[in-house]
């Protein structure tokens, strides 16, 4: 018995003390500018990676749409900290919005309305026809006010403008978003096999970068903003080191507060429920568990701790740029994180968070530099001309390699390098 | 009637092509969703794989100077089909099978399929790169301008839509004999109906797994083929072709063939006509109308479109998750 | 030499272990009927036979052969047919498609065998081109029977064939198991209604917590005031 917990406890210690002395290489090697920076936008795929374990690990969730709560959280942060644009304020636009906002608020309860005629004695075919009479209304309307409204507002202003509040009410923000958003998915998907919210968290995952993209009237589409407020001195104040040392400790102790209350979480009885609907759904059901409430909650948590941890990240770089939310980055790399630090364990989460985001940042170079031999030998001696765009192919190197951990993972370590270890009660 | 052709082009035939291309692709993605239990994430670059395989072919056999009466893409897409078929076969064989001996859960399987798809599209682009090409190696494609009565705009069609239109009812109707009249094409609905029956009543299963797998990846050839001769071959298409295909296989219901090619069609037009300028065809009744014509009048901005499919998902997720054509909800 | 030959057999899912030493032989032509209380491990049984669990210890012969653990997959081809209690048939395909998929294996000409089944069951006949899951449950049975018939079995295996049926359709399900074991197939079935059962069995096999209590002819069994008692309710 004993060795049994010794083993897996002299596991993460040796498996984090060698992540210690990568860290101290890097370090050593790179300076502590660039490590720093490192560490920084490690820690906030760790937090992402939390969010993403506890779907995966705690409830068997399939979501492939991360980089959509990402983009999400980021941008509504972006919004709310960005200083006002005095432009917007001063035209008709606020009234437009504001107009915006209570015709969204009408159709909603409209459509509330008609999904609950039935209520009031309603035949289902009658709600039916309402159903799709709210739905064809509702997109007219707003369709129409957001095609004059996007008009007024990029011409007068070119784009809304943030609404200058404090940083961390930003990120808060980040989170109530993405949940809210999450709340619509899970709503819809969470009855169903996993499959399904598999295919709707990619498709919205597509459409929320869509959406940022071409809404330039409301975060200035691909024309980028920045520079992002910091909630630490930025750079710009002065020292460089000190102002990312100090956005460090923030990401570190948000990281850390996170781990905390979701350690707490999988040993309560909450945990142990959704460990328990997990690992035998119908038995969970039989019993009186309302499964697909908890695992609706559980889906929230996770795509909250995404916005929020998107949010981070997306601040740290200080340029809000909706073409620079990649499926790859944003959702794919988080989940080699999640299955090859151990899914289902929160240390294997941070664990692998910090060790494949260092190996990502490494490798990025070493394929560039991989490829520029290449070019260079195939030139020299065989004359091979490669071609225009051969380094930013070595970009799709490291899809390559993506796919490939993934795969072999799943085949060869379904547990991941830190597994989850059973809690006996 | 001039902008009834403008309709005819923009609206019906457009609808027709795309239709045509998502019914291939969902084909196969509903017979693998309702035989081997699982979404095929990969379904997407699997169909430009294909493309790419034909693409090779054409390229090496004008290289060789041989010129045919049809465009060489098509005439070689039939072996690339076979080629596609065979590969199709080897990713189950390296990835999905070893996991579904282990008796991994089916929601390991849709993850196994993301980690192939990204290998896939690392494979294609590090060999292709990512700038779109063209089918046509050997002479432009034909453009087939029909005049019509009363008219002064022609209807437009081009050789590959028309042999598109004629290769998906082909195949459509060579499927349905396949699985109502092959005996493993009645294996394979019986597996999709009862997996735990089909083997107790000694079906092969492994023989219904190759026979999905050949179809579903002859078919992904052919409808990323078709998708690039129609346009241009787009190596970057993966995620955004694979959501209106699997938008049409969960309309047509899951495991469901026939129910894929009617969801095919259905996300095909709505999409084409959702951003289908109707103001074009409105405009000759001007004078009569209530309200300013305005100069484009499409429900959804091009540049929105993939959010048809994604709606149409939704609403049949809430509404009706089976699906049109009564399929499983797994 | 018997048919169906299984000796002490221990089996279990995983870790847990249901059957503690079974012991079950038929010759060939015979009925044989497992019966006992809920748990007893008698559907267990069944499903070792085609290695559906873990088998620790004991063996499984059939026809002079060792099939200690062989997959479902290959129960057809040892000419086993296989009746479960639910999910029995191909609900989208035709009745007819039903009993061609009965005969997968088979390479040879089964129009004769097919015929004799729509005889056996003439209800399929009228409904052959109809899909099975549009019949009733009666049908359906018939249908699972029917399919199981195909391959012409030397042993069929019965899964509480007469479960979630009335009391009507009951007994014609017994007769249709007389009238199948008639034509020469041996029948091995586990039953919950014990009685009827029995009384149709050459052998009988009462089975309590993984393990024989009692085996003896069917109407020995039935005679035996003991399992009366304990497992027929009085």
């Amino acid at each position: 018995m004993s060795s049994q917990t010794q083993n897996p406890i002299m596991r993460d210690i040796a498996l984090f003390a060698a992540l210690g002395v990568l860290v101290l290489v890097i370090f050593v090697s790179q300076g502590a500018v660039y490590s720093v920076r490192m560490l920084v936008e490690a820690g906030c795929y760790g937090i992402i990676a939390l969010g993403l374990t506890i779907q995966w690990g705690y409830a068997g969730l399939f979501n492939v749409g991360i980089m959509g709560f990402i983009a999400a959280g980021a941008a509504s942060s972006m919004l709310m900290t960005f200083p006002r644009n005095p432009d917007f304020w001063n035209s008709g636009g606020p009234e437009l919005a504001g107009l915006f906002i209570v015709k969204l608020i009408a159709c909603a309860l409209a459509l509330w309305l008609a999904n609950n005629s039935n209520r009031w004695g309603v035949g289902p075919r009658l709600r039916a026809l309402l159903i799709t009479i709210a739905i064809a209304v509702s997109y007219l309307v707003l369709s129409f006010h957001m095609t004059v409204m996007s008009e007024e507002i990029e011409k007068a202003s070119g784009w809304m403008g943030g609404l200058g509040l404090p940083v961390f009410f930003g990120w808060i923000i980040a989170g109530v978003i993405a949940g809210i958003i999450a709340w619509f998915v899970g709503k819809i998907c969470l009855g169903l096999r996993s499959d399904y919210l598999a295919i709707a968290t990619l498709g919205i995952a597509q459409i929320i970068k869509h959406f940022l993209k071409n809404a330039d009237w409301l975060t200035n589409g691909t024309l980028t903003v920045s520079p992002m407020p910091w909630p630490v001195p930025s750079p710009a104040d002065g020292e460089f080191l000190f102002a990312r040392a100090a956005y460090l400790s923030v990401v570190a102790v948000a990281l850390l507060i996170t781990y905390l209350l979701l350690q707490r979480a999988y040993h309560s009885p909450w945990g142990r429920m959704m460990r328990a609907i997990r690992d035998n759904e119908e038995a969970a059901g039989a019993m009186g568990k309302n499964v697909n409430r908890r695992r609706l909650e559980i889906f929230i948590l996770g795509c909250v701790l995404m916005g929020i941890g998107g949010a981070m990240l997306i601040h740290f770089t200080s340029i809000y740029d909706p073409s620079g939310f990649l499926d790859l980055n944003h959702t794919f790399l988080i989940w080699v994180m999640v299955i090859l630090g151990g899914s289902g364990n929160n240390r294997g989460a941070i664990f692998g968070a910090i060790f494949v985001y260092i190996v990502w940042v490494m490798s990025e170079p070493l394929a560039v530099m991989l490829f520029a031999t290449i070019a260079t030998y195939g030139d020299q001696w065989l004359g091979w001309e490669a071609p225009s765009d051969f380094l930013s192919r070595a970009l799709q190197m490291r899809v390559f390699v993506i796919g490939l951990t993934i795969t072999l993972v799943l085949r060869l370590a379904p547990q991941g390098l830190l597994p989850e270890r059973q809690a006996r009660h | 009637m001039n902008d009834l052709v403008f309709f005819l082009n923009k609206g019906i035939t457009s609808g027709l092509i795309i239709g045509s291309i998502y019914a291939l692709g969902a084909i196969g993605l509903t017979l693998i969703f309702g035989i081997l239990r699982f979404a095929h994430f990969a379904h997407g670059d699997l169909m430009t794989l294909g493309a790419f395989v034909t693409l090779i072919l054409a390229a090496a056999l004008a290289a060789l100077g041989v010129t045919l009466p049809l465009p060489l893409a098509f005439v070689v897409m039939f072996p690339a089909m076979a080629i596609t078929a065979v590969l199709a076969i080897g990713l189950d064989k390296m990835f999905y099978k070893p996991l579904r001996q282990a008796g991994a859960r089916p929601v390991v399987l849709v993850m196994a399929s993301v980690g192939v798809t990204l290998m896939l599209q690392g494979v294609i682009r590090l060999f292709a790169g990512v700038r779109s090409r063209d089918m046509f190696v050997e002479a432009p494609k034909e453009i087939y301008r029909i005049p019509i009565p009363g008219a002064t705009r022609k209807l437009v069609v081009t050789e590959p839509q028309i042999l598109l239109m004629l290769f998906t009812i082909v195949a459509v109707i060579a499927l349905h004999f396949f699985l109502t009249r092959a005996r493993l094409g009645k294996a394979m609905r019986a597996v999709s109906d009862n997996p735990d029956l089909a083997r107790i009543t000694g079906i092969n299963t492994e023989h219904v797994v190759w026979a999905t797998w050949i179809i579903g990846g002859s078919l992904a050839c052919a409808a990323g083929t078709m998708l690039s001769m129609d346009v241009t071959l787009k190596p970057d298409l993966s995620f955004n072709i694979l959501l209106p295909i699997f938008a049409a296989t969960i309309v047509g219901g899951i495991g469901q063939p026939y129910g894929a090619i009617a969801g095919g069609f259905l996300v095909g037009f709505c999409e084409t006509l959702a951003v289908f300028n109707w103001s074009i065809v409105l405009r000759p009744f001007k004078d009569e109308l209530w309200f300013d014509l305005p100069s484009n009048m499409s429900l959804v901005p091009t540049e929105y479109k993939l959010m048809v499919p994604f709606l149409i998902l939704i609403i049949v997720l809430i509404y009706r998750p089976t699906g049109i054509f009564k399929g499983r909800v797994l | 030499m018997s048919l169906l030959d299984i000796k002490d057999l221990h089996a279990g899912y995983g870790a847990m272990s249901i059957l503690k030493g079974v012991n079950l032989s038929l010759e060939a032509g015979e009925i044989g009927v497992i019966v006992g209380p809920n748990g007893a491990g008698k559907s267990t049984t069944l499903k070792a036979i085609f290695g559906m669990l873990n088998i620790t210890e004991g063996s499984i012969h059939f026809d002079g052969e060792d099939i200690t653990g062989i997959g479902s997959e290959q129960l057809a081809s040892h000419r086993i047919s296989f009746v479960p209690q639910e999910n029995n048939v191909f609900p989208t395909l035709s009745v007819h498609e039903n009993l061609e998929m009965g005969a997968y294996i088979r390479r040879d000409d089964f129009s004769r065998v097919m015929d004799h089944v729509y005889e056996i069951f003439p209800p399929l006949k009228e409904k052959r081109h109809q899909p099975a899951g549009e019949l009733s449950g009666g049908q359906r049975q018939m249908v699972a029977f029917g399919r199981a018939l195909m391959i012409e079995p030397k042993l069929i295996l019965l899964d509480e064939p007469t479960a979630g049926l009335s009391p009507m359709f009951m007994s014609q399900i017994f007769d249709r198991v007389i009238a199948i074991n008639q034509t020469g197939v041996t029948v091995a079935m586990v039953e919950q209604n014990a009685k009827q059962a029995l009384a149709i069995a050459h052998k009988g096999f009462v089975l309590a917590g993984g393990q024989n209590s009692y085996t003896d002819t069917g109407q020995n069994l039935l005679n035996n005031p003991d399992v009366a008692k304990s497992f027929l309710g009085g």
